[in-house]
C-alpha cells in the first residue's frame, strides 16, 4: 500500500526571483547525495539543499543580467555542479565556489536544453536542435558545430537512463499537435525517431518513462486524464524508418469528461505512479492534488488535497515527492510498498503506519541523532542510515581511484616528512580510502602525530583537510596526538577544534580553557565564513534572522533608518519578513561563536582542575560568556523538556554546572564590575523566580504522594466483599 | 465467564509456630521439622517438597532435638526430658522414655544408627540403644559440670564431641571418658565476662571439631591436640545452629540475626592439596533466630522463629533446571485449616488450641470487577471452642448446613452440636462420641449432614452416624482391600452420598460406595504425593491433585481416567502451572457450570474450565489481564482452560458459595510479622 506521509516545507519561493512563482522552478536535481538536492528557480540562482535539515547548503547566482536557463545539475563522478545560463553559457563549479563569475566557463555554439546527469558516467548535454553530446566531449572542443536533428520541434520533456552501461536519452517534442519521440543512445550514437499516435480530443501532458531489459516504457499523461503505456525497445542498432508508436491505456485517472490542467506524471516504481493535477469540472472550482495509483490494479492508492495550488512540477527522489504548494516548496515523504492484490483493495494490514512511524523525521530529532550517532558530522540524511560520510566518500573514491597500487603506512610517514601539502592530502586520501587494516586507530595516530610534528617544524605546512579527515575518522583521542590541539589553537583553527571537542574524550581542563579563551577572544565576523558546525545552536537561534537583527542594530546605531537597507539584501534572504525582536532575547554570541561555545560545554571536565584554569579569563570574557550562559539558561527554560532537541546541545544541567562554576571561579570580579550587575540581578531573578516555581512544585508532590500512600491502606481490612470477574 | 462476589476475609488469626529443630534424612529424602510448640512435620523432599505428614503438637511436649536412626526412623527430645520415637504411619508418639538426666537439649544418633546419644541438663552424655520396636537405656559417659546444650558423633562412631557451656569436650565412647577439654574463648570484645554457649558441635572424619557459639564465632578445633584450628567472626550475636554436608566440604550456620551463611573447604590455591574453610555465601532470608539449619546435598535449609522453612538450592550442585533449583519458602502449613459451611455461610478456623467460627457479612449492593461493595452486614465471631488438655488440635470439620461441629485431638474425637436461632448461637456438645481405638486425621460431613466420616490409622475411615437431637452413633468401618499400613488424610465424599474417596500415606486412594458400605474401587497409585481431592456434584468425577502439580480427573462409575484427563496427560500442562510453588490444597465445583473445577495454592486461585482448549507452553498462562482488555469476540479466540487469579495472596482457603459468592481467606505475611516478636537489633547504616 502506498502512503503519503509527513509533508514539510523545504523552502519558500521568492516571488521576485524570476518570472514568478506560477510558472514554478526551472528544475529539481538530485544532489551529490540522498539528501540533498539541487533547486535552479527561474532567475539567477541555484541552491543546494539538505532535505532532511532542511536547510540551504549552499547559493550560486549569475549576475544580474543573467539567466540560468538549463537546471544545475550535479556531476555525481566530480562532485562539480553544471549549469547553463543564457542558453549557451556552461558553468562548472563545485561546493566551494562562492562567485559563479569566476568558476568555469565554457560557451557554446547552440543552444542548451538540458544536462542530464547520471551516476559512473558522463553528463549528457541536450541541445534545443535534438543533437546529444556527452560534457567531456563539449569541453574538449566548446566550439564545435552542433547539428540540428530536429527540424522546428521544440523538446518538451527530456530524461536519460542507463541500460546495460549505455546511457539513453529520450526526449519527445512537439510539432503542430503532433508528437515524436527520440530515442538517442549515446554510443554509438545512434537515434530512433517515432511518432505518437494522435488523439484527437486530448493532447499530452506530461511524460514519464522507465527501462527495464533492454524494454524503454514510457508512460504518457494525456489532458483527458488517461496514462498511456508505450513500449520501444532498445535492441534497435541500426536507424530505421520513423515509425508510428502505438499505445495502450493504462490507467483512468478521472473519471467523467473532465479536463486534467497543468498535470505532471512520476514513475514510483513498477506498479505505482504519482499524478499532479487539477481537475477542471465545470461545476467546482480546479481542484489541485496529488494522487498515487496502481496501474496493476488501476486503483487509486492516496491523495491528497493541495489547495494552495502547485505549479503543476513534481518530482520525485528516494521516497520524496517535491512539488512547489502555494509561495513554498513542499516535500512529501511517501512510502510504496509492493503491489498486491490485498494490498491494492486497502486489505492489508499496514503495520509501518499502525505504529508510531507518523512522528516526521524532520521534527524527530532524538531520532536524527540515532541515526547519526555513529559519525556525528556526516552530512547523512536519515534516509540513507546505513553509510557513514566516511564510508561513502570512501566507495567514491575507491571507485574513482582503483587502479592506483596501495601505499603502506610506511611510505606515508616518510611521505608526510618532505611532501608539499598538496601530495600529503593526496596521499591521505588514498590512504584512508584503502584502510581495512586491523590496528587502524594506532595508525591513524602515527599519521596524525607525524603531520603535527611537521606542522610545529614548518610553520608554513598545515593540511587542514587531512586533519579533519582523520578527526573524523574518530578513530582519535587527545592522548594519542596531544600537540593537535596545540597546533589548531596557534592557527586559531576553529573548525577543527570544534571537532576535537566534539570527538576527544580525554582533553585536558588546561586545554579546554585555553580553547574557551580562544573562542571568546575571536570576533563575531571573522567567524562568520568560517565553517562551523552549527547543528548544535540550529535549535535555538534562527541563523537568518540572528544576522538579519544584527544588520539592523548595526544600522540604527549608525543613525540610518533600517528599511532601505533591509530591501536591498532581502534578495537572498529565505524569511519573506523581517521579524520584530525583542532584543533581550538575542543571543549575545553569533552562531558561530555559540556552537563553539557548545562545543566547550559539551566536553568533559573535572570541576577541580578547571576550576584553576577558569580563572584565566578576563572579565570582558566572563561577562560575554556568562551572558551566553544565561540565554542558554532561559531559552531551556521555556522548552517544556528543559533541553534543547538536536545532538550536541547542552542540556540545562551543563549549561548550570558551567554557570556556577564560572561564579566561583570570578566571583570578587564579576561583584565588582559595573556592568555585571545587570546581568547578576535579571540572572538572580529568574533563578529566584525557578526557585519558587520549584518549591511550589514540591510541595505539590509531596502532597499527591501523600495521597498515594493513603490508597492503597483504604482495602487493609480484616474483611471486605469485592467483585471478580474472571473471563 | 463467571462474575463472583469475593468475601474476602483476613481475619483467621492463623500464627504458625516457630521452627525449632530440623533433621534431614539423605536416605529417604524427608526432612523431619519440629516447631516450638511440639508440633512436627516431615516432608518428603522427592514429592516437591510436599509436606505429607504432621503431628499435631503437645502443651508439654517441646521438641529440642530431632534424629533419623536407621533410615526412617525419627526419634526426638526435649525439655520435658523425654526421649521419644515417632510413629509416622499412625502419625503420634510411638513411646517416650525419660531421661532421667533433666531437660535434654541435644540428642545425635550413631553413624550406624543403632546407639543414641543424648545431652541432657545435668551434664550427662547418655546412651540408648536403638531396639527394632524400641530404646533401651545403655549407660551414660562420665558425668561432667555443665549442661550438654550439643554433641555430635565422630563418623568412626568411636567419639562423641560434646558443647557445654564456655567449653568443648571429647569423649572415648569405649571408655566413657572425657579425653579432652577445650576452652571456648568466651569475652569476644572487651571486659564484659559472659558466659560462652557452644550452641552447636560437629565432629567431622579427620578428626576436626567445628562449633558455633553465642559469641558469633564459629571454630575448628583440632581434637587431638585440642588447640584451635580458625576462627570466623561470623556475627555479633549468637551463632545458634550448623550443619556439615555429608561429603564434609561443606558447612551452614544460622545466625540469631536471621542470617545463613556457607562455609565451604577450598583449596588455597588452585590445585593445591592443601584447602581451607572459607565462609563463602551469606544468605538473609529469616528475620528472626534461625534455630535450626540442615545440610542437603543440593540445599541450604533453614528454618526459624519466624516460622518460615527456606531451602535454599546450591546452584553448583544442582544439575538442570527442576523443582530443586528455585528457593523456596514454605510459611503456611499444605493442610486444611479452615472449613466452610456453605449454605450457613459460616467459617470454622482452626487453631492449636482452639477452634472459632465466625458468620461471613453481606452486602446488598452490586457492582462490577474490581469494586469493593459496602459491606450491610459485618462479619460476626459466633463461637470460640476452647479444646481441653495438652493436646493440640489435629483436625476439624463443620457441616455444610452449620449445625455440627466436629474436631479431634490425638486422643479423642469430639462433636458438637450448633443450635443458630436468630442470632444466638447455642452449643452442645454430643456426650456418648464412640470411643474409636484410634486417632482421628481428618474429618468430614457428609453433604446431607447425617454421618461423619473420620478418617483413621490403617487405610481405615469410620463411619459414624449424625442423629437429631445432637447424638451420634457408630455406623461402619471402612477398610481398602490392600491392607494399607498408613493414615488416611485427605477424605472427600460425593453430593449424592454415594462415594466416599479417602487417600492414605502411601498415596493410594480408595474409593468406597457407601451405598453398600464396601470398597468399590482403587484410583491407580500415582507416584506422588496427593495434596486435595474432591467429587463432582454432577458427574461424581473423581479430581485429584498432586504435589507434582499434575491434575487428574478419575470417573468412578467407570473405574478410570476420564477422557478429559487423558487428554491433559497427553498434551501436557503448562510449563508455568508445573513450576508454581506450592501444592494446590484444595478443590471444589460449581454445580451451575459443570465443566469448572475451582483449585487453589497458596499464590493463586484457578478455575480450570475443561471446555476450553488447553494452553501450550507458547501462550501466557496468566492471561486475564490480557483477556480483559480485548473485546467479547477476540476473547474467545484467546481463551484457554486455566483463568487464574493471583489477587489474593496468600490463600488458606478458597470456596464457592451458593449464588455465585466466592470466599477467601487470606492471611497476609505483614499480619505475621507484626505478632512475633521483635527481632534482634541490627545496627543499619543510617538509622
Amino acid at each position: 500500500m502506498a502512503v503519503l506521509r509527513e509533508e514539510f516545507t523545504l523552502c519558500g519561493l521568492i516571488a521576485g526571483a524570476g518570472a514568478g512563482a506560477g510558472q514554478g522552478l526551472l528544475g529539481l536535481e538530485p544532489g551529490p547525495d540522498p539528501d540533498r538536492v539541487l533547486l535552479t528557480d527561474r532567475g539567477r540562482t541555484a541552491t543546494l539543499y539538505k532535505v532532511s535539515d532542511q536547510k540551504p547548503l549552499g547559493s550560486w547566482s549569475v549576475k544580474q543580467d543573467q539567466t540560468i536557463t538549463c537546471p544545475a545539475v550535479c556531476n555525481f563522478e566530480t562532485g562539480e555542479y553544471i549549469a547553463v545560463h543564457d542558453d549557451k553559457v556552461l558553468r562548472i563549479w563545485k561546493d566551494e565556489d562562492v562567485n559563479l563569475d569566476k568558476v568555469f566557463k565554457a560557451t557554446l555554439t547552440a543552444e542548451v536544453y538540458r544536462i542530464h546527469s547520471l551516476p559512473h558516467t558522463e553528463p549528457l548535454v541536450l541541445f534545443k536542435g535534438g543533437a546529444v553530446q556527452t560534457l567531456d566531449a563539449l569541453l574538449a572542443a566548446p566550439q564545435q558545430e552542433i547539428e540540428n536533428v530536429i527540424s522546428d520541434e521544440v523538446i518538451r520533456w527530456s530524461e536519460a537512463f542507463m541500460e546495460t552501461q549505455q546511457p539513453v536519452l529520450i526526449f519527445t517534442t512537439e510539432k503542430n499537435g503532433n508528437y515524436f519521440v527520440y530515442v538517442q543512445k549515446v554510443n554509438p550514437n545512434i537515434l530512433h525517431k517515432y511518432k505518437l499516435e494522435q488523439e484527437e480530443s486530448s493532447h499530452p501532458l506530461s511524460f514519464a518513462a522507465y527501462t527495464k531489459n533492454n524494454i524503454l516504457t514510457l508512460l504518457c499523461l494525456y489532458s483527458n486524464g488517461y496514462v498511456y503505456k508505450i513500449l520501444m525497445s532498445l535492441q534497435h542498432s541500426v536507424p530505421e524508418e520513423e515509425q508510428i508508436l502505438s499505445k495502450s491505456l493504462l490507467l483512468k485517472t478521472v473519471v467523467s469528461d473532465t479536463a486534467l490542467k497543468g498535470a505532471s506524471l512520476a514513475i514510483l516504481d513498477k506498479d505505482h505512479v504519482a499524478v499532479l493535477g487539477s481537475l477542471d469540472s465545470p461545476p467546482n472550482i480546479a481542484k489541485e492534488c496529488l494522487s498515487i495509483w496502481n496501474t496493476k490494479f488501476q486503483t487509486l492508492q492516496t491523495s491528497k488535497e493541495l489547495p494552495q495550488g502547485t505549479s503543476g512540477q513534481l518530482w520525485c527522489y528516494g521516497e520524496r515527492f517535491f512539488l512547489t504548494h502555494g509561495k513554498v516548496l513542499t516535500v512529501i515523504v511517501y512510502k510504496c510498498e509492493t503491489s498486491s492484490l490485498a494490498a491494492a483493495v486497502g486489505k492489508l494490514k499496514d503495520t509501518q503506519t499502525s505504529g508510531m512511524r507518523t512522528v516526521s523525521s524532520y521534527v524527530n530529532w532524538n531520532m536524527l541523532q540515532e541515526d547519526d550517532l555513529g559519525s556525528p558530522h556526516a552530512q547523512q540524511s536519515v534516509t540513507a542510515k546505513t553509510e557513514s560520510k566516511r564510508t561513502l566518500r570512501l566507495r567514491r573514491n575507491n571507485v574513482a581511484k582503483v587502479q592506483r597500487d596501495t601505499l603502506t603506512v610506511e611510505q606515508l610517514l616518510s611521505d608526510i616528512k618532505d611532501s608539499s601539502q598538496n601530495d600529503v592530502e593526496e596521499e591521505l586520501w588514498q590512504f584512508l580510502s584503502n584502510a581495512e587494516m586491523s590496528d587502524f586507530q594506532a595508525t591513524v595516530g602515527y599519521i596524525i602525530t607525524g603531520l603535527v610534528n611537521r606542522c610545529k617544524t614548518e610553520p608554513t605546512f598545515y593540511p587542514r583537510n587531512c586533519l579533519v579527515q582523520l578527526i573524523q575518522t574518530q578513530g582519535l583521542s587527545y592522548s594519542l596526538c596531544p600537540d593537535l590541539m596545540a597546533v589548531a589553537l596557534e592557527k586559531t583553527d576553529v573548525h577543527l577544534l570544534q571537532l576535537c571537542l566534539q570527538q576527544f574524550p580525554d582533553i585536558p581542563e588546561a586545554v579546554t580553557c585555553a580553547c574557551l579563551k580562544a573562542f571568546l577572544s575571536i570576533d563575531d565576523d571573522n567567524l562568520q565564513g568560517t565553517n562551523v558546525n552549527l547543528d548544535s545552536v540550529i535549535s535555538y537561534i534562527d541563523i537568518t534572522l540572528n544576522d538579519q537583527v544584527k544588520k539592523q542594530s548595526a544600522t540604527v546605531q549608525n543613525g540610518f533608518s533600517s528599511e532601505l537597507m533591509e530591501e536591498d539584501s532581502c534578495d537572498t534572504q529565505l524569511t519573506p519578513k523581517p521579524h520584530v525582536v525583542d532584543t533581550e532575547e538575542l543571543c549575545p554570541v553569533g552562531p558561530q561563536k555559540a556552537a563553539l561555545l557548545n562545543a566547550i560545554l559539551y566536553s568533559a571536565y573535572s570541576e577541580t582542575f578547571l576550576l584553576p584554569h577558569l580563572k584565566d579569563l578576563s572579565a570582558q570574557q566572563v561577562i560575554l560568556f556568562l551572558r551566553y550562559l544565561q540565554y542558554l539558561y532561559i531559552k531551556c527554560s521555556e522548552k517544556v523538556t528543559m533541553d534543547f532537541p538536536g545532538m550536541l546541545s547542552p542540556t540545562i544541567y551543563q549549561i548550570m554546572d558551567w554557570m556556577c562554576l564560572l561564579l566561583d571561579a570570578h566571583f570578587t570580579v564579576v561583584v565588582m564590575l559595573p556592568e555585571a550587575k545587570g546581568l547578576l540581578f535579571s540572572l538572580h531573578k529568574f533563578v529566584r523566580a525557578q526557585a519558587r516555581f520549584y518549591s511550589e512544585l514540591n510541595k505539590i508532590e509531596g502532597s499527591l504522594q501523600e495521597l498515594q500512600r493513603t490508597k492503597p491502606q483504604k482495602d487493609v481490612g480484616l474483611y471486605s466483599i469485592e467483585m471478580l470477574e474472571l473471563v | 465467564m463467571g462474575e463472583f462476589q469475593v468475601h474476602r476475609v483476613r481475619f483467621f488469626a492463623y500464627m504458625p509456630a516457630g521452627i525449632r529443630c530440623l533433621a534431614h534424612s539423605p536416605r529417604s529424602a524427608r526432612l523431619a521439622l519440629a516447631r516450638t510448640d511440639g508440633a512436627l512435620e516431615v516432608y518428603n523432599f522427592a514429592a516437591n517438597y510436599f509436606q505429607e505428614k504432621g503431628i499435631p503438637g503437645h502443651e508439654t511436649r517441646t521438641t529440642e532435638a530431632l534424629c533419623w536412626a536407621t533410615g526412617d526412623r525419627l526419634f526426638g527430645a526435649g525439655l520435658g526430658g523425654d526421649v521419644s520415637e515417632y510413629d509416622l504411619e499412625k502419625l503420634r508418639v510411638k513411646y517416650s522414655l525419660d531421661g532421667f538426666g533433666g531437660p535434654i537439649w541435644s540428642m545425635a544418633a550413631d553413624p550406624s544408627g543403632t546407639q543414641l546419644a543424648v545431652g541432657c541438663e545435668d551434664g550427662s552424655v547418655k546412651l540408648f540403644q536403638v531396639l527394632p520396636d524400641k530404646i533401651q537405656f545403655e549407660r551414660s559417659l562420665d558425668r561432667q559440670k555443665g549442661r550438654i546444650m550439643s554433641l555430635s558423633w565422630h563418623p568412626s562412631g568411636t567419639r562423641i564431641a560434646v558443647g557445654s557451656i564456655d567449653l568443648l569436650r571429647v569423649f572415648d565412647v569405649k571408655s566413657g571418658h572425657a579425653i579432652q577439654r577445650i576452652l571456648v574463648d568466651r569475652h569476644p570484645q572487651g571486659l564484659y565476662r559472659r558466659e560462652c554457649v557452644v550452641w552447636s558441635v560437629a565432629f567431622l572424619s579427620d578428626g576436626t571439631i567445628v562449633s558455633s557459639d553465642s559469641v558469633g564465632k564459629v571454630q575448628f578445633w583440632d581434637s587431638e591436640k585440642g588447640t584451635l584450628l580458625e576462627t570466623h567472626p561470623v556475627s555479633s550475636s549468637a551463632v545458634l545452629c550448623l550443619a556439615v554436608s555429608e561429603e564434609e566440604d561443606s558447612i551452614v550456620v544460622g545466625t540469631s540475626e536471621g542470617a545463613v551463611y556457607q562455609f565451604q573447604l577450598l583449596p588455597v590455591k588452585w590445585g593445591s592439596a592443601e584447602s581451607k574453610w572459607v565462609r563463602t555465601k551469606p544468605f538473609q532470608h529469616h528475620t528472626h533466630d534461625v534455630r535450626a539449619v540442615a545440610h542437603s546435598a543440593t540445599a541450604l535449609i533453614s528454618g526459624g522463629l519466624d516460622a518460615q522453612l527456606v531451602i535454599r538450592p546450591l546452584m553448583e550442585r544442582v544439575h538442570g533446571k527442576g523443582y530443586d533449583a528455585v528457593l523456596r519458602k514454605f510459611t503456611f502449613p499444605h493442610r486444611r485449616l479452615v472449613s466452610c459451611a456453605k449454605k450457613a455461610r459460616l467459617l470454622l478456623f482452626q487453631f492449636p488450641q482452639h477452634l472459632e467460627l465466625w458468620r461471613l457479612g453481606a452486602t446488598d449492593s452490586a457492582g462490577k470487577d474490581g469494586d469493593i461493595l459496602p459491606v450491610s452486614r459485618a462479619p460476626e465471631h459466633l463461637l470460640q471452642l476452647k479444646s481441653k488438655g495438652p493436646e493440640h488440635i489435629c483436625c476439624s470439620c463443620i457441616s455444610l448446613c452449620g449445625s455440627w461441629i466436629a474436631y479431634a485431638t490425638t486422643s479423642r474425637l469430639h462433636l458438637h452440636r450448633v443450635h443458630l436461632e436468630n442470632g444466638s448461637v447455642r452449643v452442645k456438645r454430643v456426650s456418648k462420641v464412640p470411643k474409636l481405638l484410634c486417632s482421628a486425621h481428618q474429618l468430614l460431613c457428609s453433604a446431607d449432614s447425617t454421618s461423619l466420616f473420620v478418617a483413621s490409622d490403617q487405610g481405615a475411615v469410620h463411619v459414624l452416624k449424625l442423629l437429631e437431637p445432637g447424638r451420634c452413633g457408630h455406623l461402619q468401618t471402612l477398610r481398602p482391600n490392600s491392607g494399607s499400613a498408613q493414615a488416611v488424610y485427605l477424605l472427600t465424599a460425593s453430593v449424592d452420598g454415594d462415594w466416599l474417596a479417602a487417600a492414605s500415606g502411601d498415596w493410594e486412594i480408595n474409593v468406597y460406595s457407601l451405598r453398600h458400605f464396601k470398597p468399590h474401587c482403587t484410583v491407580p497409585v500415582y507416584n506422588c504425593a496427593v495434596t486435595a481431592l474432591a467429587i463432582h456434584p454432577v458427574t461424581n468425577n473423581l479430581v485429584i491433585a498432586h504435589s507434582d502439580q499434575q491434575v487428574f480427573e478419575f470417573s468412578i462409575t467407570d473405574r478410570e481416567y476420564t477422557t478429559w484427563s487423558r487428554k491433559v496427560q497427553q498434551h501436557g500442562l503448562h510449563k508455568g502451572w508445573l513450576e508454581r510453588d506450592t501444592p494446590i490444597t484444595h478443590i471444589t465445583f460449581n454445580p451451575k457450570q459443570p465443566a469448572h473445577i475451582l483449585l487453589h495454592d497458596t499464590y493463586m486461585f484457578c478455575i480450570l474450565d475443561k471446555s476450553l482448549p488447553l494452553p501450550d507452553d507458547a501462550t501466557q498462562l496468566m492471561n486475564q489481564t490480557t483477556l480483559k482488555q480485548l473485546s467479547e469476540k477476540a476473547r474467545r479466540g484467546c481463551a484457554h482452560a486455566f483463568k487464574i487469579c493471583k489477587k489474593y495472596q496468600p490463600l488458606l482457603f478458597v470456596d464457592l458459595l451458593e449464588e455465585g459468592s466466592l470466599v477467601v481467606v487470606e492471611r497476609p505475611l505483614m499480619d505475621i510479622k507484626t505478632q512475633l516478636p521483635p527481632p534482634v537489633q541490627q545496627k543499619k547504616f543510617g538509622t
